[in-house]
């Protein structure tokens, strides 16, 4: 297996903050792999490090064999950035912004053009496209940002936060957009805070906090390392809901969380569901809803981080400038 | 999507291990196209590069003329070089302004991930604003010839002039990089201008004679860089001294660049 992305050990500190405490990573080429952790856990840090925008304090990595350092001209001409906050320019056109991007990686006056006309035709932007991109809605704005960091034909493409903002809508559209790139060879580097969104279009995920990755594997490995399956029972009468909780916290041997009329407690053995079954069954309780599912992966984001992906929004506000590195 | 046009990443060529110098340069060309392109989506732009400056020369040669100089004509040929130089200052926030905008709004960062040369967003950005000074200057002029203003040592006193004033701006753009790369918005750069730039361009001797000043100002204004830049376009442009002044505005030039050329590169350096 070739790797696109290697990192090893990487280190960066902002005066106090340390917004990465030693990061490893390997990405497969040709796959996507998902950076997910809450604002201020240091994932726009690592991709700024991998996209040379950052050198990092210690450790090193490479980027289609390139070291991010020593040969980040090489680099930079491999990869392709779309960051959080949309960056295209917005006081020029479609066109123009992708007309500066294909101009500065050299191609001429006429293939600049013709790969601007292409890109904009495949995000549908053809009829927006000499407008200024301060027009331009949120999801237009960000197909735009993405287009732009594909005039190069990059080889591995870093994604951060590419839908925080947007639309249910321009957000499905998006990640389409990434399916298809991904197919056409392109390894993807993705951050996001979104559980969802990793688990839709990451083959791997590294989920990030305070700067260290503290868990790694493919979305159903995650899941299945919290401890795997969730057992919900719902009586028809709510009356029954003290019965139903001793019967389910005597099988799980946990205790279960209610919710409305709702028990649900995590089992880990496969002879829970039947137990339950039977001795409600003995206790002539009717059940509305009787279910074994997997945890969700904000289940697993919680076990293992202690918090919610989406924290205290005021809490984490002084935290990311510092830790994201970017006191803009 | 049509699936192969969009990305196919193995048409791409090897990367190469360097950039030659020539490549810079139309990095440069290329980035200060797009600084001056901006201009046709953004209307207020050109309106502040060209009403501003004819705004400030009707202003001050028909309401101050008769009370400064006895008459607005006398006047105008006294203080258009002020106005000239005034307007350089002011123009020159431009460039940090339009760098903190790059810098906030993440476009900056996209252009670092390119194969660029390092120093060509700047340079294209000071290269355009270069352009932009060269259009306040054939304003401002033009508008003072109608108006009765006379070149005294003709097209090589305007081409020396023009010459003299870019090489000043060039050092002064280093003042606004460092505000552009301190401040948190680009609005802010705009204060500064203001706040900075007003006072200093008014304790010289762009508008109003010396004489009339305390003595105690008279000290500051006999060095400010505004009055010696005025000093040296009124030699060239209308006439009189100019070996002194123009040496002088070079040397405030340099020691303006030596200063906040190294303090703006760090600090562009900290940022990042």
């Amino acid at each position: 297996m070739t790797f696109a992305i290697r990192a090893e050990g990487l280190v960066r500190r902002f005066g106090a903050t340390t917004a990465l405490a030693g990061v490893d990573l390997e990405v497969p080429t040709g796959t996507v792999f998902g950076l997910l952790g809450p604002n201020g856990a240091g994932k726009t840090t690592a991709v700024r490090v991998l996209a040379t925008l950052l050198t990092p304090d210690e450790g090193h990595a490479t980027v289609g064999g390139y070291d991010v350092r020593r040969d980040a001209h090489q680099v930079r001409q491999l990869i392709g950035l779309t960051g959080q906050y949309a960056s295209v320019d917005e006081n020029l056109t479609g066109t123009e912004n992708l007309l500066l991007i294909g101009r500065l990686l050299g191609l001429s006056r006429r293939d600049a053009r013709a790969r601007a006309a292409e890109l904009l035709a495949g995000f549908q932007l053809t009829d927006a496209a000499g407008r200024a991109a301060k027009t331009y809605s949120g999801g237009m704005r960000r197909r735009l940002d993405l287009a732009a960091s594909l005039v190069g034909r990059p080889q591995v493409l870093f994604l951060d936060e590419p839908t925080t903002g947007l639309d249910p809508r321009s957000r499905n559209d998006l990640w389409d957009i990434v399916r298809g790139l991904v197919a056409e060879g392109v390894t993807v580097l993705l951050t996001t805070q979104y559980l969802e969104e990793a688990d839709q279009l990451a083959d791997e995920i590294a989920v990030v906090d305070h700067g260290r990755v503290i868990a790694q594997g493919t979305p159903e490995e995650l899941k299945s390392k919290t401890g795997g399956q969730v057992l919900t029972v719902r009586p028809v009468e709510a009356a029954h809901l003290p019965v139903v909780l001793a019967v389910v916290r005597e099988v799980t041997g946990a205790t279960p969380e209610v919710n409305q009329t709702t028990v649900a407690a995590p089992v880990t053995g496969p002879g829970a569901l039947p137990a339950v079954v039977r001795r409600l069954d003995d206790a002539e309780v009717q059940v509305a809803e009787l279910a074994l599912r997997g945890s969700s992966l904000d289940e697993v984001f919680l076990s293992l981080t202690g918090h919610r992906a989406e924290d205290d929004p005021a809490d984490l506000a002084d935290t990311a400038d510092t830790l994201e590195g970017s006191p803009a | 999507m049509t699936a192969a046009t969009v990305a196919a990443p193995s048409a791409r060529p090897a990367p190469t291990r360097r950039l030659s110098p020539a490549a810079g340069l139309r990095h440069t060309g290329t980035l200060a196209w797009r600084s001056l392109v901006q201009i046709k989506h953004n209307p207020m732009e050109l309106l502040d590069l060209s009403i501003q400056p004819v705004m400030f020369v009707l202003l001050f040669t028909y309401v101050f003329g008769g009370a400064i100089s006895g008459s607005p004509g006398e006047y105008l040929t006294f203080a258009l070089p002020g106005i000239i130089v005034q307007n350089a200052f002011f123009a020159t926030m431009t460039t940090g302004f339009g760098l903190n905008q790059d810098l906030t709004k993440g476009v900056f960062d996209r252009l670092r991930s390119l194969p660029v040369a390092r120093w060509s967003p700047l340079a294209g950005r000071i290269v355009a604003d270069t352009v932009k000074q060269a259009w306040s200057l054939t304003l401002l002029l033009g508008v003072g010839m109608i108006l009765g203003f006379r070149l005294g040592n003709g097209l090589f006193g305007l081409l020396a002039a023009f010459a003299l004033l870019l090489v000043f701006s060039l050092a002064a753009a280093w003042m606004s990089v460092l505000v552009g790369v301190l401040v948190s918005e680009p609005d802010k750069v705009q204060i500064f201008g203001f706040t900075v730039i007003f006072p200093l361009s008014f304790t010289s001797n762009a508008f109003v004679p010396t004489e009339t000043m305390p003595s105690w100002l008279q000290h500051w204004v006999e060095v400010n860089p505004v009055t010696i830049l005025a000093n040296a376009l009124r030699g060239l442009l209308v006439g009189g001294p100019v070996a002194g002044p123009v040496l002088q505005s070079l040397l405030w030039a340099v020691v303006i660049a030596a200063i906040f050329a190294p303090l703006a590169v760090r600090g562009l350096r900290r940022r990042l």
